[in-house]
């Protein structure tokens, strides 16, 4: 029963939250909250994303290359590693990173700024939190999330090329034009497109669970561990919604094509 | 006869309950323009719930809230900006901003709020700052001072807008008594040079008596006093007695012998 009703005040959040960003948009004072967000959301997460990308595509390549040889198929590897990146994990696990990274951190400096009174003392001046505080913040999340993802699929594309060309020795040419003949333009942006979501569900998820903290420092604490499960879950259960209906539409616009 | 002048501010039969909680129960106060509220009693008595309702952070169950003639308690939060620009809240922990430093706290509503420029602004917060004895701090983070400057940056900034009230929130609360005395004679400064209207929630006796037109006593949710101050240090009713004069009372100590 608590839970609806916290999910009903979730979905009133976003709604309140998107609505002060699209109000708020329109005055260029505004724009001067969003820049420090995006410094720390976007440049500060960076490496941490092209560290993740680049194991994700190395650890594909090292699970995978010893079958491939086995069937005889290892010049087709870089299909295999390329599109399990673009289109699955390089953007679940750059999510699931900044959930992390970025949603932790939110969580506690909002849930800090709730404890301390903070947020009412912006109300009493007349001052909308939604628009100071969360807008700027679910904004930067969203619009940046897919920007680190296209980086993650980078590197991940290169950890992938390191161990199956550099390390294992797969030869270059047929690896990346196998890769060429079956990674579409499609699979990179589903990708990109997921992530969208998954930046903006990670950045309200963070933002909400920073309002509605419980007081003193266990009260923080454990608002931040929510944030976390509960954009993990939801980072999931968006790719698993969203692949379905990506799927869909690729099937009903290419047909069935055979990757391998 | 004066011609009439309604209150400022007037709570009429407010109820308020968390759960199952009753902290505010059917509670009716008016404050007069010009005069200084103090409301005591003891801690979780609904005296910060109560200040909260009037600024429209926490909105009633049952009951209405009125300021200057207008009922806000049911106004949407865009609507309350004018009322709380007239407003000035001095917070129980300060809650200065940890982002900004201390000037831009200071400068925030006006920075928010009006149309001056950067110069005007400055010049603005550093004369506010001036009032509570602080110009020269404006670099400094808000974790880089001490408590007591902490809520007289937060005085500061309550009343950079040139509020017509000034709510506090448990002023002197945590500070040595001497920094708490800075601190009432800012509110009675504030009073006599631009005359504000105040409530202020304590339960510093000290500080009660020295700022107070008037002194209201909450109990459960229920105001059991209303008076002159006077009337506090000759009362004989026995919880504003123990109240006023610090002792625990019968159950307090039963509690203690039963450990």
């Amino acid at each position: 029963m608590k839970s609806i009703q916290q999910l009903g005040d979730f979905f009133i959040f976003s709604w309140q939250a998107f609505a002060a960003m699209f109000r708020g948009g329109f005055d260029r004072r505004n724009w001067r909250l969003l820049i420090p967000q995006l410094y720390e959301v976007g440049y500060r997460s960076l490496p941490v994303i092209l560290i993740t990308g680049a194991f994700v595509g190395m650890v594909i390549a090292v699970q995978a290359v010893e079958q491939f040889r086995a069937m005889g198929l290892e010049e087709r590897m870089g299909t295999l590693v390329n599109l399990s990146v673009v289109r699955e994990l390089g953007p679940v696990l750059a999510g699931i990173m900044l959930a992390g990274r970025i949603g932790g951190a939110l969580t506690a400096e909002l849930g800090t700024m709730n404890v301390t009174e903070q947020i009412d003392a912006l109300r009493s001046m007349g001052v909308n939190p939604m628009r100071y505080l969360v807008a700027p913040r679910v904004l930067a999340c969203t619009v940046l999330t897919p920007t680190l993802t296209f980086f993650a699929d980078f590197t991940g594309a290169a950890g992938g090329w390191f161990v199956s060309v550099v390390v294992e020795g797969v030869p270059a040419g047929p690896y990346w034009d196998f890769t060429q003949q079956s990674v579409t333009n499609f699979d990179l942006y589903s990708g990109i497109f997921k992530s969208v979501f998954f930046g903006a569900a990670l950045g309200l998820i963070a933002c909400f669970c920073g309002f509605n903290c419980r007081p003193g420092a266990s009260g923080v604490g454990k608002a931040c561990t929510t944030s976390f499960v509960i954009s993990f879950i939801a980072i999931l259960a968006i790719d698993f919604v969203l692949a379905q209906i990506l799927q869909d539409i690729q099937l009903s616009i290419y047909g069935f094509q055979p990757v391998l | 006869m004066p011609p009439y002048d309604p209150p400022l501010i007037e709570l009429k039969h407010v109820s308020k309950r968390f759960g199952k909680l009753v902290v505010l129960d059917d509670l009716s106060l008016s404050l007069n323009r010009g005069e200084t509220t103090v409301v005591i009693g003891e801690s979780g008595t609904g005296k910060s719930v109560m200040l909260k309702h009037i600024v429209g952070l926490i909105r009633p169950d049952e009951g209405e809230v009125w300021f200057d003639g207008q009922r806000i308690d049911q106004l949407p939060e865009r609507d309350l900006v004018p009322i709380r620009k007239r407003m000035g809240f001095l917070f129980q922990m300060a809650a200065l901003f940890d982002s900004l430093t201390v000037g831009e706290n200071v400068a925030f509503p006006l920075t928010e709020h009006s149309k001056f420029d950067q110069a005007k602004i400055d010049e603005i917060a550093s004369e506010k700052l001036r009032m509570v004895g602080l110009d020269g701090l404006q670099e400094r983070r808000p974790g880089q001072i001490s408590g007591g400057q902490k809520k007289r940056v937060a005085l500061a900034r309550a009343i950079a807008l040139d509020p017509e009230v000034v709510f506090y929130d448990e002023p002197t609360t945590g500070l040595d008594p001497v920094r708490a005395d800075v601190i009432n004679e800012l509110i009675l400064k504030l009073k006599r040079e631009l005359s504000v209207t105040s409530l202020v929630v304590t339960h510093d006796m000290v500080s009660a008596f020295k700022v107070g037109d008037r002194v209201v006593m909450l109990d459960r949710g229920k105001i059991i006093a209303d008076h002159k101050p006077d009337w506090f240090k000759t009362c004989d009713d026995p919880r504003v007695r123990r109240f006023v004069d610090g002792k625990a009372g019968p159950e307090d100590l039963e509690a203690l012998e039963n450990d």
